[in-house]
Formats: C-alpha cells, sequence, structure tokens
C-alpha cells in the first residue's frame, strides 16, 4: 500500500462547531449594538470600537510572537475582547487611553495567564475597571449626540442615584438606548437581540442572563418597595445588558453547568444590587462580575452535574 | 430527567442494502480472541483438515468462548499475528479448499430446560454482536431466572453508518421472532423490550408484529445503544456503578446476537458468518455484506469495488467508539459489524486549540462527567479528586470529543484518567490487606 493508514482514539468524526466560529457568532450577535451605537453616538464610536479591536489584536500576536507561542489571533477571541472593551467606553475616551486599555486587557489579564482559557477574570470588564480607577476623569465624561454635536450628560444610573428622578429619559428611550453611558450598553433592545442570537446558535445558555437581570429587577422591587418604574430603570440602565449577555456568559470566567451558571447570575446580581443601591458607585455591574469571576472556581466545584448512577464514597476509602 | 446526548448524523446509506454473502478467501485468519475474557484455546493442529463449523478454539474457562471455522480446508500456520486493536494474538490460519463442506457433526441442539438452553449458548460461540464481544452464555447464566425483569433486545443502532442490525431486523425477523420465544420458554421473561430509534420505523413495525413483546420507539440521538443509557430510556432503571444489568432485574441483548442465537438453536451451525456495513467516504460501492469470520479485511473491501479513493483511515465498528486499524490485513471477527473507510478529508482531525472552558464536554456528557477536570486532576496526579470526578464510570462514548469546538482528543485523556484511577485504586485495595 503507497500510504499509511492513521490511527487515532475514536470518535474519528466530530462537529463541525470550532472556537473560531463560536468568536464569530458572538461578533455577529454584537453588530446590532454596534449598530446602535453609532447610530446614538455618531461615527466615532466605530472608530473607538475598530480602534480597540485593531489594538487588541495586533498586541495578542505580537505578545504570542515574542513568547514564541502558538499564534492563536485566528480564533477571533481577541477581536471578540476589543468590541467588547470598546462597547465598555464613552464615545469620548482618547484613543491612547482606549490603546491602554486594550493592551491590559490582551497581556496582563488574558496572555500572561496563559491565553485563550486560561485567565480567571474576563479580559474587557477588568481593563474597564482599571481604566475607571485610572483615567476616572475621561471614563465618566458621558456625552451624547444632539444634532450633530455631543453634548455632555448624566447617565439615568447616576441621576437615579441622586433621586434626580425628574431628570430621567423615558422608558421607551432606555429601551432604545438613547441615553447617555458607555458606548455599547445603551440599546437593551439591540443587546437583547443578540442575546436571542446566541441562545439560539447555542453559543451561552439563557441562565445567566435570565437569573443576573431577574435578580436586579427583583431586588430593585423590594428596595423601593415594589415601584415597578424603579425596577425597570434599574435593568434598563447602566452595563447591566452588556454584561448579563456578553460579559458574564464569558466561557473560561464563569462556570459551565447550568445549575453553576443560575449561582453565577443571581451572585452577580446581588452584588450589583447593593454597590447600586448602597455603595458610592452609581454602577456595579463590572465589579460584580469581577467578583463573580474569582469565586468561580468553587462555584464550578460545587454544582457540578449530578453523576448517574454514582455510588457515595465514603470518606477516605474507595468506592463502596 | 432525560440523560444528555449529541445529535450526530446518521449517514444510514445502506439501510435498503440486502446484505450479500460473500465468497470465502483463500487464506483466513481466526483470531484466539473475538469475545471479551479469556482467549479461547487451539483444538487443531498444522495439518488438520477442518470444515464449515469445525471447533478449532475451544473456550478457556467460564468467561471465554469457542470459535469454530467457517469454510473447510487445511490448517496452515498457527502464529501469533496483529488484530484490530494493536494487539497481537494467536490466530490459525486456514487455506479454504473451497468446497465449504459441512461438519459432519452439526445437529441442532438438544434443549429442554435452563441449563441445556445455556449451554447450547455457550456452544454456539455467539458473542455481544453489538460490538462489545461479552459471551452471551455468560450473560443469560443468571443462576436464578425470577431475577430477570425485563429483557431488553437492543436495536438501537445508534451509530452513523452501521445498518446490519436494521437488516436483522428486517431480514431475519423469524429469527429474532424464534428467539423471543427462547427467551421466554427457557428465562421464564414476560417483559420483553425492543429499543428502537426512531430512524428505523420499517424496523419498529417488523418488529411489532413480534407477538407478546413491547416495541419501543426511541429517539435517534446518540449513544441510545450504550447499555445503561438503553436501559434506563426503556425501564426508568439506573445501573449503579460497579453493577450489571441483571443486578437491576435486567438483561439486554443486540438484535442480531438474539437472531444468532435462535439460528444456531434451529440448526446446529454455530457462528461463522456476520454481517458487516461496509462504507465510507472512500468505498466505491457501499453494502452490507455477509463475511465468512475470518476473511481479512481488504478482502471485503474488494467485494466492495474497492476504493474509490486512497482511504486514509479504516475503521473497524462505528466512527463514534470503533477502533482505526493500521493494517488491512487484520480478519474479520464475531463482533464486526462495520468496516468504515474514510478519504483524506474525513479523516483529517479538527485542529486541536487551547481549551476555552466552554463546558459542552460536561454538559453532554450522558452521565454527567466533567472530562477537563479528569485531565486536571491527571496532570496534578490527584487521584483522590479522580475518584471523586468517577472517572471510572467513562463508557468512552466518545460524546465529549465530539462536541468539543477545541478538537480536544478528550476520549484518549479520558482513557488515561480512567487507567490511572484504576492503578490507584487497585494499589490503595492492596494497602488495605
Amino acid at each position: 500500500m503507497a500510504r499509511k493508514l492513521m490511527i487515532s482514539v475514536s470518535p474519528h468524526i466530530k462537529s463541525p462547531l470550532t472556537t473560531q466560529k463560536i468568536m464569530l457568532d458572538v461578533i455577529i450577535a454584537l453588530i446590532p449594538a454596534l449598530i446602535a451605537s453609532v447610530y446614538f453616538f455618531g461615527l466615532r464610536a466605530l472608530i473607538v470600537t475598530l480602534f480597540c479591536i485593531g489594538v487588541s489584536v495586533v498586541a495578542q500576536y505580537l505578545f504570542e510572537l515574542l513568547c514564541k507561542r502558538d499564534i492563536e489571533v485566528g480564533d477571533l477571541s481577541a477581536v471578540v475582547t476589543g468590541m467588547l472593551l470598546g462597547f465598555n467606553l464613552p464615545v469620548t475616551i482618547p484613543l491612547w487611553q482606549a490603546a491602554i486599555g486594550s493592551v491590559f486587557a490582551i497581556i496582563v489579564v488574558k496572555e500572561l495567564f496563559g491565553g485563550i482559557g486560561h485567565n480567571f477574570a474576563n479580559p474587557a470588564i477588568t481593563a474597564r475597571i482599571m481604566m475607571l480607577l485610572s483615567f476616572s476623569g475621561t471614563m465618566t465624561n458621558w456625552a451624547r449626540l444632539e444634532g450633530a454635536e455631543l453634548v455632555a450628560g448624566a447617565t439615568p444610573l447616576a441621576a437615579l442615584k441622586e433621586g434626580a428622578t425628574k431628570e430621567l429619559p423615558s422608558l421607551l428611550d432606555m429601551f432604545l438606548g438613547n441615553i447617555g453611558g458607555s458606548l455599547g450598553e445603551t440599546s437593551a433592545l439591540a443587546l437583547i437581540i443578540g442575546g436571542i442570537y446566541l441562545v439560539a446558535r447555542r453559543v451561552i445558555k439563557w441562565h445567566t442572563p435570565v437569573c443576573f437581570v431577574a435578580t436586579v429587577f427583583v431586588g430593585s422591587l423590594l428596595y423601593s418597595g415594589f415601584d415597578v418604574n424603579f425596577a425597570l430603570y434599574q435593568i434598563l440602565s447602566g452595563g447591566l445588558m452588556l454584561g448579563a449577555i456578553f460579559m458574564a456568559t464569558d466561557y473560561s470566567t464563569t462556570p459551565p453547568t447550568p445549575l453553576g451558571k443560575v449561582v453565577f447570575g443571581i451572585g452577580c446580581g446581588l452584588i450589583t444590587l447593593v454597590i447600586r443601591l448602597w455603595g458610592t458607585n452609581p454602577e456595579g455591574v463590572s465589579y460584580a462580575i469581577l467578583l463573580m469571576n474569582i469565586l468561580a472556581p468553587y462555584i464550578v466545584k460545587l454544582t457540578r452535574h449530578k453523576i448517574f448512577g454514582a455510588k457515595k464514597i465514603t470518606k477516605g476509602g474507595a468506592a463502596a | 430527567m432525560a440523560l444528555k446526548s449529541v445529535k450526530i448524523p446518521h449517514r444510514k446509506n445502506t439501510k435498503d442494502a440486502k446484505p450479500i454473502r460473500m465468497d470465502a478467501p483463500q487464506l483466513l485468519y481466526f483470531s484466539a480472541v473475538q469475545h471479551i475474557g479469556a482467549p479461547a484455546k487451539p483444538t487443531v493442529k498444522i495439518g488438520d483438515e477442518v470444515k464449515v463449523g469445525t471447533l478449532i478454539f475451544e473456550a478457556a474457562g467460564a468467561i471465554s468462548s469457542p470459535v469454530y471455522s467457517s469454510v473447510s480446508g487445511k490448517v496452515k500456520k498457527i502464529e501469533d499475528m496483529l488484530q484490530s486493536n494493536g494487539t497481537y494474538q494467536q490466530c490459525i490460519v486456514i487455506e479454504n479448499d473451497g468446497q465449504m463442506t459441512l461438519d459432519e457433526s452439526i445437529k441442532a441442539p438438544e434443549i429442554n430446560d435452563y441449563e441445556s438452553f445455556v449451554s447450547a449458548v455457550f456452544a454456539s460461540g455467539v458473542v455481544g454482536l453489538g460490538g462489545a464481544g461479552f459471551p452471551t452464555a455468560v450473560k443469560l447464566d443468571v443462576k436464578d431466572v425470577s431475577r430477570i425483569e425485563q429483557i431488553i433486545i437492543n436495536g438501537a443502532e445508534c451509530e452513523p453508518y452501521i445498518t446490519s442490525d436494521t437488516r436483522t431486523m428486517l431480514d431475519r425477523a423469524d429469527d429474532i421472532a424464534f428467539g423471543v420465544e427462547l427467551l421466554k420458554k427457557y428465562l421464564g421473561a414476560k417483559n420483553i423490550i425492543f429499543g428502537i430509534e426512531n430512524n428505523k420505523s420499517e424496523c419498529i413495525a417488523e418488529m411489532k408484529k413480534i407477538a407478546g413483546v413491547e416495541v419501543k420507539a426511541l429517539p435517534s440521538i446518540y449513544p441510545q445503544g450504550a447499555e445503561k443509557v438503553l436501559v434506563y430510556n426503556t425501564t426508568g432503571k439506573v445501573i449503579e456503578e460497579g453493577k450489571l444489568p441483571i443486578d437491576a432485574g435486567v438483561i439486554v441483548i443486540n438484535c442480531t446476537t438474539l437472531a444468532a442465537v435462535a439460528s444456531y438453536v434451529k440448526t446446529g451451525l454455530p457462528l461463522v458468518e456476520k454481517c458487516v456495513t461496509v462504507d465510507g467516504s472512500a468505498v466505491n460501492e457501499p453494502k452490507n455484506v455477509i463475511v465468512p469470520i475470518g476473511t481479512p479485511v481488504s478482502a471485503v473491501f474488494e467485494f466492495c469495488g474497492g476504493f474509490k479513493e486512497e482511504p486514509a483511515k479504516v475503521i473497524y465498528g462505528g466512527p463514534m467508539m470503533g477502533v482505526s486499524i493500521a493494517d488491512m490485513n487484520v480478519p474479520v471477527t464475531k463482533q464486526t459489524n462495520a468496516l468504515i473507510a474514510l478519504n483524506e478529508q474525513d479523516a483529517t482531525p479538527k485542529k486541536t486549540t487551547s481549551c476555552i472552558r466552554c463546558g459542552r464536554c460536561t454538559n453532554t456528557c450522558p452521565f454527567g462527567l466533567a472530562p477537563v477536570a479528569f485531565a486536571k486532576a491527571l496532570e496534578q496526579n490527584d487521584m483522590e479528586a479522580m475518584k471523586h470526578l468517577h472517572a471510572n464510570l467513562c463508557m468512552e462514548c466518545g460524546c465529549c470529543a465530539y462536541v468539543c469546538p477545541a478538537g480536544i482528543p478528550l476520549v484518549q485523556q479520558n482513557k488515561m484518567a480512567k487507567a490511572a484511577l484504576a492503578a490507584y485504586l487497585k494499589k490503595e485495595k492492596e494497602e488495605k490487606k
């Protein structure tokens, strides 16, 4: 025979799914929010997002080249990270700050821990927090497009915090995204469309986003003495939808099982509530996700699937 | 609660292909190991004349099975030869005289009670023909037949490509019906359940014609035909760790196995041939072939018109759990139910990339195991953790590796994890003594 036969352990057929296809689906799911951001904040929203993507990809490529590691930029995960970080920035952010954030997300949070799958914290979230602490002025310089001009304005969350309910935009504007905030987080509608796409494509499960948002909603209801309006403003404002749908569902930093995802989602919701309602910061979604990322390994251990037919193991002994 | 599963392509291209009997080649190779258990012992020497149905290997001990010649001719050699699983085993090489003379001693066995039925099954040389190869007589030898609450006939055939069980149900329905009668008569079985995937509606209709059995149409999902899965999906019973189906009052028999037992009881001709599905992207004429046991794989492919493309991988069994073979001279054995030859494109494995911890492996494992956690425990040599992860329960069905987007060979890792855990538990046991 001319050639030798291939030998491998079964199975000999594999699903066509790859990491790259998963990441491509996430990118597709983020497109509605990208379009909304350009609509509400102008072309600079697109520039900031593309800039973050570019810096992220180049940073990962150069780092992997320097470390003589496999070049994994083809899996598109750096594109997702860059896109998400861009979505977490105000449209007025200076590009050099966005560059620092992107490099931090990719190199410090992801690559230094071993690259994709090895990071314990969400790169975009951690970079946003780093930037919020380092560049607090520009990171909270919220502006909205009015006519062709960007004008400064408070976010609904800040207004809620100060009890200035009269300054709040309408719930419809909140839902559509015609409000101040980070460029990709404002349109709940666009983000939910993306989320439904991801669930339909089985890229993410519904458990985390639903539990996260529901916890914030129910908690706000209880806190406000069943003020439905207040609770709706809470779930439609800030980074909740973006965080719940796209960041709290990140694979490597969250638990894999449905039960684990429920616990993770509720935990994120509770921490968000505590920060928003009793903390000094108006927004708590990023801190909530980061804190839960740290707890994730423990949740993973406690929420494994029940094993079919398994016997209980007596302490120190073999399977009885 | 439903067990997790995966949807895999069915590729049952040969389901309408009635099996065609091929002529035996000039040289046939009979392995001593065509079953789970002790290798059988040769009963013939070089130069001996054999006929169709002549005993050439006798069972060595209780968990073993005899082997019979599928042709008439002369014993040419007895030597160790490469087998499908990559090991070398003792083989008897028989030169076919082309006469196919039947051994005179062949006559229908005398059966009048449970014991004589079990010994007849033992003598038939029949083993689990679904692919596992567990001696059927050992399975039926439950000592006390009152333990049997249900007998499940496995017609799930959940592996892609394979249609040999489908053909058995369609073409040998009378054998299966006779087998059911035997089970009722000698095992006192009252509750006989056929488990068949719903992509085989003709088989379901055919089996429904058999009196006094229940036919369950099961979803066509993988691994529906795995023993523990099938028992759970047909009866709701859970086979506990370390237990056999009979401990839960259940016996599972593959439909082709049952037909083979019935055919032996009718005629006295032991298991000497096997219906094999030949398919795959490299095969010229995919079909079902009745192959004399001992025929080299290469001769079976030749019978199917050879290859239209050079095969890059040849699988012995289904693509999910079958073994890839290194050499096409390995023989067809009792358990061979399919030979799949894949072309370069189909055989090329998905590139392995980093684990992204998506959790698809644990979320699709029928038993809820966590392959990624096995790998970690193995890396850290933490066998206490491995014990709690129950790596030993992995049945190597391949769902995890199938769905993995990173193309990680998870079954390979699981096998290593299982071996390491088994060694650790053995040592632990010895230390306790």
